[in-house]
């Protein structure tokens, strides 16, 4: 029992990282397809992001900055779990600044800054397959997806309509990549989904429980499916940020009170506070540096 | 003079050389047509320029058949492979995940290797080829996922015919070869997805 | 003054500081020895093997011991540990019928050759709590006999003499053993990589279904063939020796099932075959295994697929434990950003409908792109 497991750099054994390493490079030969892969057990468990920690070990290098965000903010306490286990088996350089990082490992959002060339955005997928709550097998909808058989999608999304006078889905909103491969951007709420169109950069997606891996090169065509008569629309918040002032960025709500009380803060923590930083104040934010006292 | 030994000329460390190989390649195929460089340390025998022993060393293993142009087959090249990576040669082109050709012989053509089927077009082989440079050659406009509006690559040594067969891998999609163009210590990728045309002089 | 919540490291610190505490519990109560659970916890012990597809009994004893005695939780550590190993190779197929027997019964004959051995068992004991064993009382040496120097032949074996069952299965000779660990599912599924699934599985679930097919959910009709427990000796193939060589032993519990099956166009009637192989000692394992190979060989004899049991995607899409205790739980991890969009479009379907909000009025509105 002695000599219990020395790992090696980022974790995996070099055949597992050739192996996921094959598979990114399908993924981004074919935007939108989702690659199987042997996702290997991490020591985390399933389902807490196996599949973007996989594609983040087998990509991280020495010269990498890595920032970790689940909902948006790096102090959550998943990313900051992921964050420590790379900086313990990687010893890699993180940061919680967006502009900084060459990787950033993600859960359920977009950075509001814009991404540019170079960067890597790395998801973590929860149900990779679109189709799936349509169509529970993989057989079928591995057929549908070989023949762009996409009306059930299209029939799903018009039921909403139907029956509640809008598209009822707010978050994991399906996008067609390329006009070819309906694919699901993983949680993201929909108000992050123009962020993927036309990305300077690289987006991978992995899902580690149902072992797919797939690709969004950067420039690549993302829409959401929308109707003529219904068009794709995002969230959008009647008041800006309560602490930092930023409009048309994604809000949290946070209950103040049992009475009803309620204020509405920047999701992507980074974000808010390099505007503060900056200068910029809600009606009910102070400034940064009173802030850390 | 090129070591002829195969056990040598692999990475000094296979952890952190195969990592930033890797990248130059995912790099690569992220942003088609653009050039990126390997670190130049690999050395294989048959003459195989230092990015494509690089590549191997990076993604090929006892997991991934591969198969050779006619004269890496009679070189040293198989058994350093074999030696380095584990590897088994394919036993017939159909059966391979990665193909290695050198100028040493014709661009091969692209029919009989695997192109995936429709369920499952990410069982296809990747070409690495050689190319006599990946600049200076016929100016060809690239556009696709990856290209911001469009790019303009020139390797030379491509044959008189590849934007035609390039045209007819493009109408597989998704299906369909991926394809790396080497020179020395650089690469140039080509995804299945990056259209190209002739640029008007 | 609002100041968004902080902390997260320190949290998860603390977190783990508790978790080590509770673990070791009162400190005036000696520590549990891992000799300890490893040779009197053996069924955990086995169990912990078997799901983690690891045999080794003192890390799945440490993993127990880790765990506090939460199984999946120590399958999960023992998994995430046999994922870093190195793979050397593989072994030759274990021959079952070369067993060290420590138990061996039929339900199909009353006796036969090798004879009936119950073994270790807790079969006929009466569920009556111990009070000797709240104090650590001598327990008196077992009787043994000397194990049959010759094979002792599984019960399929005799079957198959007579021709009325059919044969084992195998695969074609170039076929390599598939490996769940190392390569994605892909159904349907060849019967290697099935049965792997399955012995990896969970107990509860495999047990679960193994019951609702004798409940009529996909009946198979099946008796208990033969279920036997022993050592086996692990060989390898070393292609530089030209010979075998032995690795060690590993206890297997093996439990066949022999069911009825009326014959078909292409086959004459004959009884078929469910197969069940786990890692230690784990009859109920290997018993509810070979029903649910079973149930799921239904397209192999063209039987309708009418029950969850005979569903391989449902069947080994859900089987593995440490997935499913992972994906059940990841909801307690924050969702609050796509909770924030489904509260937005409540409301916002509410308001159209007239319905005041109770207290609050909503922040967001859609507005087009």
């Amino acid at each position: 029992m002695s000599g219990l497991a020395t790992y090696n750099f980022a974790y995996l054994d070099e055949q597992t990282k050739r192996m996921i390493r094959r598979a990114i490079l399908k993924a981004i030969a074919i935007p939108g397809y989702q690659v199987p892969f042997a996702s290997r057990e991490m020591p985390m468990p399933y389902g807490w992001g196996t599949g973007g920690v996989q594609v983040t070990a087998a990509i991280l290098g020495p010269s990498d900055v890595l920032k970790v965000i689940d909902q948006g903010a790096d102090d959550t306490t998943n990313a900051v779990s992921i964050r420590a286990f790379f900086q313990k088996v990687a010893n890699v350089e993180v940061t919680t600044r967006t502009k900084e990082a060459t990787i950033i490992q993600t859960r359920h959002r977009i950075p509001e800054e814009k991404l540019t060339e170079g960067q890597v955005l790395v998801y973590q997928v929860p149900i990779p397959e679109p189709l799936r709550f349509l169509e529970p097998r993989e057989t079928e909808t591995r057929k549908m997806h070989a023949l762009s058989e996409y009306g059930l999608m299209h029939v799903k999304l018009y039921e909403d309509i139907a029956r509640n006078g809008h598209i009822a889905t707010t978050y994991a909103y399906p996008v067609k990549v390329e006009g070819r491969y309906v694919m699901d951007p993983s949680p993201t709420p929909k108000f992050d989904n123009p962020k993927m169109h036309m990305s300077e950069a690289l987006q991978l997606f992995g899902a580690g429980r149902e072992k797919r891996i797939y690709a969004l090169p950067p420039f690549t065509d993302v829409v959401s499916l929308d109707f003529d008569d219904h068009p794709f629309t995002v969230q959008s918040f009647e008041k800006p940020c309560a602490l930092c002032g930023a409009e048309g960025v994604y809000l949290d709500e946070v209950v103040l009170d049992d009475r009803g009380g309620r204020m509405f803060v920047c999701s992507d923590t980074d974000y808010c506070e390099d505007r503060r930083a900056q200068g910029f104040l809600g009606d009910q934010g102070v400034p940064l540096k009173e802030a850390a006292e | 003079m090129q070591d002829t030994s195969i056990f040598t000329g692999g990475f000094a460390d296979p952890v952190l050389q195969g990592q930033a190989a890797f990248r130059a390649v995912m790099d690569g195929m992220a942003n088609p047509g653009r050039i990126k460089e390997t670190d130049g340390t690999p050395s294989a025998p048959g003459g195989v320029p230092s990015a494509m022993a690089a590549l191997a060393l990076t993604l090929v293993d006892h997991d991934t058949p591969f198969t050779l142009g006619e004269s890496l087959r009679a070189s040293a090249f198989p058994a350093w492979l074999a030696f380095q990576t584990g590897a088994p040669m394919a036993d017939t082109a159909f059966d391979a995940s990665f193909a290695f050709f050198t100028c040493a012989d014709a661009f091969p053509a692209f029919e009989g290797f695997p192109i995936g089927s429709d369920e499952y077009p990410d069982r296809s082989v990747t070409l690495i080829i050689e190319v006599e440079a990946l600049e200076g050659g016929p100016q060809l406009t690239a556009r696709g996922p990856g290209i911001r509006e469009s790019a303009v690559i020139a390797p030379k040594g491509l044959p008189a015919d590849f934007l035609a067969r390039w045209r007819e891998n493009g109408t597989l999609f998704p299906r369909g070869i991926d394809l790396v163009l080497v020179e020395g210590t650089r690469l140039l990728c080509l995804p299945r997805t990056t259209r190209l045309q002739a640029r008007e002089a | 003054m609002y100041v968004a919540v902080k902390g997260g490291e320190a949290a998860i610190a603390n977190a783990h500081r508790l978790l080590a505490d509770r673990r070791r519990g009162d400190r005036a109560i000696r520590a549990i020895g891992i000799d300890q659970i490893e040779s009197q916890l053996s069924l955990a012990v086995d169990r912990v093997m078997a799901e983690a597809s690891l045999y080794d009994p003192s890390l799945a004893a440490l993993a127990i011991k880790q765990s506090r005695g939460d199984m999946i939780e120590a399958i999960f550590l023992l998994r995430a540990y046999r994922t870093t190993l190195p793979r050397f190779g593989y072994s030759e197929p274990v021959d079952t019928g070369a067993m060290r027997i420590e138990r061996r019964v039929s339900a199909t004959y009353k006796d036969l050759p090798g004879g009936q051995l119950l073994g270790p068992t807790f079969d006929y004991t009466h569920r009556l709590l111990d009070p000797a064993l709240q104090t650590d009382e001598a327990v008196e040496t077992p009787l043994t006999r000397t194990p049959s120097p010759e094979n002792t032949s599984r019960v399929t074996d005799i079957l198959n003499g007579e021709g009325l069952i059919e044969p084992d299965s195998s695969m074609e000779d170039e076929h390599e053993p598939g490996d769940i660990t190392r390569t994605p599912l892909d159904f349907p599924m060849t019967r290697d990589t099935r049965l792997q699934a399955l012995a990896r599985g969970d107990e509860g679930f495999l047990l679960a279904l193994a019951y609702s097919t004798q409940r009529g959910y996909a009946r198979t009709h099946p008796f208990a063939g033969e279920i036997r427990i022993g050592m086996v000796e692990v060989e390898m193939d070393l292609p530089e020796l030209g010979f075998s060589v032995p690795l060690g032993e590993v206890r297997l519990t093996e439990c066949q099932s022999v069911n009825q099956f009326k014959g078909s166009a292409t086959q004459p009637p004959q009884f078929t075959r469910g197969y069940g192989l786990v890692f230690g000692q784990s009859e109920r394992k290997a018993m509810a295994m070979s029903l649910v190979d079973r149930a799921l060989r239904a397209e192999e004899f063209g039987e309708d697929i009418v029950a969850p049991a005979q569903d391989e995607e449902f069947v080994i899409a859900h089987s593995d434990n440490v997935q499913a205790t992972g994906f059940v739980e990841h909801l307690k991890l924050p969702h609050y950003v796509d909770f924030q969009a489904e509260l937005d479009l409540v409301r916002r379907m509410r308001a159209e409908q007239g319905l005041a909000p109770a207290n609050t009025q909503s922040e967001q509105k859609e507005a087009a792109e």
